[in-house]
Protein backbone atom coordinates (compact mmCIF):
# COMPACT_ATOMS: atom_id res chain seq x y z
CA UNK A 1 0.00 0.00 0.00
CA UNK A 2 2.80 2.44 1.26
CA UNK A 3 4.84 1.15 -1.69
CA UNK A 4 1.77 2.16 -4.07
CA UNK A 5 1.01 5.53 -2.55
CA UNK A 6 4.63 6.50 -3.07
CA UNK A 7 4.09 5.82 -6.69
CA UNK A 8 0.93 7.79 -6.84
CA UNK A 9 3.19 10.80 -5.30
CA UNK A 10 6.00 10.03 -7.40
CA UNK A 11 3.87 10.62 -10.94
CA UNK A 12 1.70 13.10 -9.16
CA UNK A 13 5.08 15.63 -9.27
CA UNK A 14 6.26 14.05 -12.22
CA UNK A 15 3.42 15.28 -13.97
CA UNK A 16 3.65 18.39 -12.16
CA UNK A 17 6.59 19.07 -13.48
CA UNK A 18 5.93 18.20 -16.68
CA UNK A 19 2.71 20.05 -17.14
CA UNK A 20 4.74 23.58 -15.91
CA UNK A 21 7.43 23.08 -18.48
CA UNK A 22 4.65 22.35 -21.11
CA UNK A 23 2.78 25.66 -19.68
CA UNK A 24 6.74 27.65 -20.14
CA UNK A 25 6.98 26.84 -23.76
CA UNK A 26 3.36 27.33 -24.72
CA UNK A 27 3.84 31.45 -22.89
CA UNK A 28 7.42 31.39 -25.12
CA UNK A 29 5.89 30.58 -28.13
CA UNK A 30 2.36 32.53 -27.38
CA UNK A 31 3.49 35.57 -25.63
CA UNK A 32 5.77 37.58 -27.84
CA UNK A 33 5.09 39.12 -30.76
CA UNK A 34 3.89 36.59 -33.73
CA UNK A 35 5.08 38.26 -36.80
CA UNK A 36 2.95 38.53 -39.78
CA UNK A 37 4.57 38.07 -43.26
CA UNK A 38 3.59 39.01 -46.69
CA UNK A 39 0.85 37.04 -48.14
CA UNK A 40 -0.77 35.93 -45.14
CA UNK A 41 -4.02 37.02 -43.82
CA UNK A 42 -4.08 40.37 -41.79
CA UNK A 43 -5.40 39.61 -38.35
CA UNK A 44 -8.41 40.77 -37.85
CA UNK A 45 -9.38 43.37 -34.59
CA UNK A 46 -12.61 45.30 -33.38
CA UNK A 47 -11.48 48.30 -31.49
CA UNK A 48 -12.61 51.00 -29.72
CA UNK A 49 -12.64 54.37 -31.64
CA UNK A 50 -10.72 57.20 -30.53
CA UNK A 51 -12.26 60.52 -31.17
CA UNK A 52 -15.91 58.74 -32.75
CA UNK A 53 -18.01 56.69 -31.13
CA UNK A 54 -18.67 52.84 -31.48
CA UNK A 55 -15.87 49.72 -32.35
CA UNK A 56 -14.01 49.62 -35.81
CA UNK A 57 -13.31 46.41 -37.30
CA UNK A 58 -10.76 45.43 -39.49
CA UNK A 59 -12.94 42.54 -41.82
CA UNK A 60 -15.19 45.79 -42.24
CA UNK A 61 -12.87 47.41 -44.57
CA UNK A 62 -12.64 44.05 -46.83
CA UNK A 63 -12.26 45.09 -50.48
CA UNK A 64 -10.25 48.46 -49.38
CA UNK A 65 -6.77 48.70 -49.23
CA UNK A 66 -5.47 49.23 -45.79
CA UNK A 67 -2.81 51.17 -44.50
CA UNK A 68 -2.91 49.96 -40.76
CA UNK A 69 -0.41 52.71 -38.90
CA UNK A 70 0.55 51.36 -35.34
CA UNK A 71 1.83 54.91 -33.26
CA UNK A 72 0.89 56.10 -29.65
CA UNK A 73 1.42 59.82 -28.80
CA UNK A 74 4.08 59.93 -27.17
CA UNK A 75 6.27 58.22 -29.60
CA UNK A 76 8.38 60.84 -31.15
CA UNK A 77 9.14 59.63 -34.43
CA UNK A 78 5.23 59.22 -35.02
CA UNK A 79 5.31 62.72 -34.69
CA UNK A 80 7.02 63.11 -37.94
CA UNK A 81 4.94 60.82 -39.94
CA UNK A 82 1.25 62.13 -38.65
CA UNK A 83 0.79 64.46 -41.05
CA UNK A 84 2.45 62.35 -44.23
CA UNK A 85 -0.44 59.50 -43.26
CA UNK A 86 -3.04 62.24 -42.74
CA UNK A 87 -2.18 63.90 -46.17
CA UNK A 88 -1.98 59.70 -47.70
CA UNK A 89 -5.44 59.35 -46.23
CA UNK A 90 -6.75 62.53 -48.94
CA UNK A 91 -4.62 61.40 -52.00
CA UNK A 92 -5.64 58.07 -51.73
CA UNK A 93 -9.12 57.81 -50.40
CA UNK A 94 -11.12 58.27 -53.56
CA UNK A 95 -9.08 54.76 -55.36
CA UNK A 96 -10.18 52.61 -52.41
CA UNK A 97 -7.41 53.09 -49.72
CA UNK A 98 -8.53 53.87 -45.84
CA UNK A 99 -5.54 54.68 -43.58
CA UNK A 100 -6.32 53.64 -40.06
CA UNK A 101 -4.37 54.44 -36.80
CA UNK A 102 -3.92 52.02 -33.85
CA UNK A 103 -3.17 53.65 -30.85
CA UNK A 104 -0.69 51.39 -28.77
CA UNK A 105 -0.45 51.38 -25.16
CA UNK A 106 -1.31 55.21 -24.55
CA UNK A 107 -3.84 57.50 -22.89
CA UNK A 108 -6.57 57.79 -25.09
CA UNK A 109 -6.58 61.66 -23.72
CA UNK A 110 -3.28 62.08 -24.96
CA UNK A 111 -3.90 60.40 -28.40
CA UNK A 112 -7.18 62.83 -28.76
CA UNK A 113 -5.05 66.09 -28.11
CA UNK A 114 -2.25 64.06 -30.76
CA UNK A 115 -4.95 63.49 -33.36
CA UNK A 116 -6.11 67.63 -32.65
CA UNK A 117 -2.61 68.66 -32.79
CA UNK A 118 -1.54 67.04 -36.03
CA UNK A 119 -5.28 67.43 -37.50
CA UNK A 120 -5.84 63.61 -38.18
CA UNK A 121 -9.08 62.76 -39.56
CA UNK A 122 -8.53 59.27 -40.16
CA UNK A 123 -10.05 56.53 -37.78
CA UNK A 124 -8.07 55.84 -35.06
CA UNK A 125 -8.53 53.19 -32.47
CA UNK A 126 -7.34 52.03 -29.02
CA UNK A 127 -4.46 49.29 -28.55
CA UNK A 128 -5.14 49.44 -25.40
CA UNK A 129 -2.75 46.85 -24.10
CA UNK A 130 -0.72 46.29 -26.87
CA UNK A 131 -2.20 42.97 -27.66
CA UNK A 132 -2.75 44.34 -31.57
CA UNK A 133 0.31 45.04 -32.09
CA UNK A 134 2.12 42.09 -30.89
CA UNK A 135 -0.43 39.82 -33.39
CA UNK A 136 1.21 41.96 -35.97
CA UNK A 137 4.74 41.39 -34.36
CA UNK A 138 5.68 44.91 -33.97
CA UNK A 139 8.57 45.93 -32.00
CA UNK A 140 8.94 48.96 -32.17
CA UNK A 141 6.44 52.25 -33.09
CA UNK A 142 5.73 53.38 -35.33
CA UNK A 143 4.91 50.40 -37.51
CA UNK A 144 3.02 50.66 -40.59
CA UNK A 145 1.22 47.65 -42.34
CA UNK A 146 -0.39 47.98 -45.82
CA UNK A 147 -3.77 45.36 -46.25
CA UNK A 148 -4.50 44.49 -50.07
CA UNK A 149 -8.18 44.59 -50.69
CA UNK A 150 -8.62 40.35 -50.30
CA UNK A 151 -7.54 41.07 -46.44
CA UNK A 152 -4.18 39.72 -46.88
CA UNK A 153 -0.59 41.73 -45.69
CA UNK A 154 1.67 42.75 -49.02
CA UNK A 155 4.19 44.67 -46.84
CA UNK A 156 5.39 46.76 -44.14
CA UNK A 157 7.20 49.74 -42.73
CA UNK A 158 9.41 49.10 -39.42
CA UNK A 159 9.82 52.07 -38.16
CA UNK A 160 9.15 55.74 -39.10
CA UNK A 161 8.51 56.30 -42.75
CA UNK A 162 10.52 58.13 -44.51
CA UNK A 163 8.93 60.08 -46.76
CA UNK A 164 6.31 60.68 -49.18
CA UNK A 165 7.54 58.57 -51.73
CA UNK A 166 8.09 55.12 -49.77
CA UNK A 167 4.74 55.41 -48.52
CA UNK A 168 2.90 55.92 -51.55
CA UNK A 169 5.25 53.19 -53.28
CA UNK A 170 3.98 51.16 -50.14
CA UNK A 171 0.02 51.75 -50.90
CA UNK A 172 0.86 51.04 -54.83
CA UNK A 173 1.98 47.81 -54.49
CA UNK A 174 -1.17 46.69 -52.10
CA UNK A 175 -3.43 47.96 -54.67
CA UNK A 176 -1.97 46.52 -57.91
CA UNK A 177 -1.51 43.07 -56.26
CA UNK B 1 -4.86 37.92 26.32
CA UNK B 2 -3.44 36.28 23.46
CA UNK B 3 -6.43 37.56 21.14
CA UNK B 4 -6.31 40.51 22.48
CA UNK B 5 -2.42 41.37 21.28
CA UNK B 6 -3.79 39.46 17.83
CA UNK B 7 -6.62 42.08 17.63
CA UNK B 8 -4.21 45.18 18.88
CA UNK B 9 -1.23 43.82 16.17
CA UNK B 10 -4.04 43.78 13.24
CA UNK B 11 -5.15 46.99 13.90
CA UNK B 12 -1.61 48.91 14.17
CA UNK B 13 -0.95 47.02 10.92
CA UNK B 14 -4.33 48.16 9.21
CA UNK B 15 -4.64 51.75 10.02
CA UNK B 16 -1.21 52.57 7.64
CA UNK B 17 -2.92 49.98 4.56
CA UNK B 18 -5.50 52.08 5.66
CA UNK B 19 -3.88 55.32 5.11
CA UNK B 20 -2.29 54.00 2.30
CA UNK B 21 -5.42 53.17 0.48
CA UNK B 22 -7.26 56.75 0.97
CA UNK B 23 -3.86 58.90 0.34
CA UNK B 24 -1.06 57.05 -1.86
CA UNK B 25 1.91 58.38 -2.57
CA UNK B 26 3.84 58.12 -5.85
CA UNK B 27 6.36 56.11 -4.62
CA UNK B 28 3.43 53.59 -3.09
CA UNK B 29 1.77 53.42 -6.41
CA UNK B 30 4.88 53.11 -8.63
CA UNK B 31 6.19 49.58 -8.10
CA UNK B 32 2.42 48.38 -8.07
CA UNK B 33 2.16 49.72 -11.69
CA UNK B 34 3.65 47.65 -14.75
CA UNK B 35 5.00 50.13 -17.54
CA UNK B 36 3.45 48.42 -20.40
CA UNK B 37 6.40 48.48 -23.24
CA UNK B 38 9.19 47.91 -21.28
CA UNK B 39 7.84 45.69 -19.02
CA UNK B 40 9.33 46.12 -15.17
CA UNK B 41 7.44 48.37 -12.74
CA UNK B 42 7.01 51.96 -13.94
CA UNK B 43 9.80 52.96 -10.64
CA UNK B 44 12.72 50.99 -12.36
CA UNK B 45 11.93 52.24 -16.19
CA UNK B 46 12.62 56.07 -17.74
CA UNK B 47 10.72 55.71 -21.00
CA UNK B 48 8.21 58.17 -22.30
CA UNK B 49 5.31 56.34 -21.31
CA UNK B 50 6.62 55.13 -17.88
CA UNK B 51 7.34 58.82 -17.12
CA UNK B 52 3.56 59.72 -18.72
CA UNK B 53 2.16 57.28 -16.41
CA UNK B 54 3.86 58.94 -12.87
CA UNK B 55 2.26 62.49 -14.41
CA UNK B 56 -0.83 60.80 -14.48
CA UNK B 57 -0.41 58.98 -11.10
CA UNK B 58 0.80 62.59 -9.31
CA UNK B 59 -2.18 64.11 -11.11
CA UNK B 60 -4.88 61.79 -9.77
CA UNK B 61 -3.06 62.00 -6.30
CA UNK B 62 -3.97 65.43 -6.19
CA UNK B 63 -7.55 65.52 -7.33
CA UNK B 64 -7.62 62.99 -4.09
CA UNK B 65 -8.53 59.76 -5.96
CA UNK B 66 -7.85 56.38 -3.37
CA UNK B 67 -5.12 54.06 -4.42
CA UNK B 68 -8.16 51.57 -5.81
CA UNK B 69 -9.82 54.63 -8.10
CA UNK B 70 -6.22 55.42 -9.86
CA UNK B 71 -5.51 51.64 -10.27
CA UNK B 72 -8.86 51.50 -11.89
CA UNK B 73 -8.12 54.27 -14.46
CA UNK B 74 -5.23 53.25 -15.26
CA UNK B 75 -6.90 49.18 -16.08
CA UNK B 76 -9.42 51.19 -17.97
CA UNK B 77 -6.87 52.67 -20.32
CA UNK B 78 -4.05 49.84 -20.64
CA UNK B 79 -5.90 46.67 -19.39
CA UNK B 80 -5.42 44.49 -16.31
CA UNK B 81 -1.68 43.65 -17.55
CA UNK B 82 -0.83 47.03 -15.99
CA UNK B 83 -1.36 46.09 -12.77
CA UNK B 84 2.26 44.40 -11.25
CA UNK B 85 -0.22 42.03 -8.57
CA UNK B 86 -2.78 40.34 -10.37
CA UNK B 87 -6.59 41.21 -8.33
CA UNK B 88 -7.88 38.99 -6.00
CA UNK B 89 -11.16 38.12 -7.60
CA UNK B 90 -12.03 35.93 -10.68
CA UNK B 91 -9.89 33.71 -12.45
CA UNK B 92 -6.84 35.71 -11.08
CA UNK B 93 -7.57 34.97 -7.47
CA UNK B 94 -6.16 31.42 -7.78
CA UNK B 95 -2.49 33.08 -8.52
CA UNK B 96 -2.67 34.41 -4.42
CA UNK B 97 -4.40 30.93 -3.48
CA UNK B 98 -2.74 28.47 -5.51
CA UNK B 99 1.25 29.78 -3.83
CA UNK B 100 -0.72 29.01 -0.27
CA UNK B 101 -2.25 25.82 -1.14
CA UNK B 102 0.89 24.80 -2.46
CA UNK B 103 3.14 25.60 0.55
CA UNK B 104 0.44 24.32 3.20
CA UNK B 105 0.62 20.96 0.83
CA UNK B 106 4.72 20.69 0.93
CA UNK B 107 4.49 21.45 4.45
CA UNK B 108 1.99 18.96 5.08
CA UNK B 109 4.19 16.70 2.95
CA UNK B 110 7.28 17.24 4.91
CA UNK B 111 5.78 16.68 8.33
CA UNK B 112 4.02 13.62 7.34
CA UNK B 113 7.77 12.24 6.30
CA UNK B 114 9.24 13.49 9.15
CA UNK B 115 6.26 11.94 11.53
CA UNK B 116 7.04 8.47 9.64
CA UNK B 117 10.87 8.18 9.60
CA UNK B 118 10.95 9.54 13.63
CA UNK B 119 8.49 6.80 13.88
CA UNK B 120 10.30 4.14 11.69
CA UNK B 121 13.53 4.99 14.04
CA UNK B 122 11.81 4.85 17.23
CA UNK B 123 10.49 1.41 17.01
CA UNK B 124 12.70 -1.86 17.62
CA UNK B 125 14.66 -3.16 14.89
CA UNK B 126 12.09 -6.11 13.81
CA UNK B 127 13.85 -9.50 14.00
CA UNK B 128 15.23 -10.55 10.32
CA UNK B 129 13.00 -13.11 9.04
CA UNK B 130 13.69 -16.47 9.57
CA UNK B 131 16.02 -17.96 6.76
CA UNK B 132 14.28 -20.68 4.58
CA UNK B 133 16.29 -23.63 4.23
CA UNK B 134 19.25 -23.04 1.69
CA UNK B 135 19.62 -24.04 -1.33
CA UNK B 136 21.19 -27.36 -1.23
CA UNK B 137 23.54 -27.46 -4.02
CA UNK B 138 24.48 -24.19 -2.10
CA UNK B 139 24.87 -25.95 1.14
CA UNK B 140 26.93 -28.43 -0.09
CA UNK B 141 29.30 -25.75 -1.34
CA UNK B 142 29.22 -23.75 1.87
CA UNK B 143 30.87 -27.21 3.77
CA UNK B 144 33.02 -27.52 1.21
CA UNK B 145 34.60 -24.69 1.35
CA UNK B 146 34.29 -24.84 5.34
CA UNK B 147 35.99 -28.22 4.91
CA UNK B 148 38.63 -27.35 2.86
CA UNK B 149 39.33 -24.13 4.99
CA UNK B 150 39.80 -26.18 8.55
CA UNK B 151 41.70 -28.42 6.85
Amino acid sequence: MAVRLKLVAQALAVGIVVGLLALLVWKLARGGPQHVKAGQEAPNFTLDRIGAPGKLSLASLRGKTVVLNFWASWCITCKAEARLLESASHRWGGKGVVVVGVDSNDFTSDARHFMRHYGLTYPVVHDKDGGRANRYGVTGLPETFFVRRNGRLSGHIPGQIANRAQLDAGIRHALAS
Amino acid sequence: MRVVVVLAAALILAVPALASEQHPTLAELEPQIMCPVCHTTIDQSDSAIAQRMKTFIRARIAAGDTASQIKDKLVAQFGPAVLANPPRKGFDLLAWILPLVAATAGAAALGLLAWRWSRRLAEPQAAPASAGPLDPDLERRLDDELARFEG
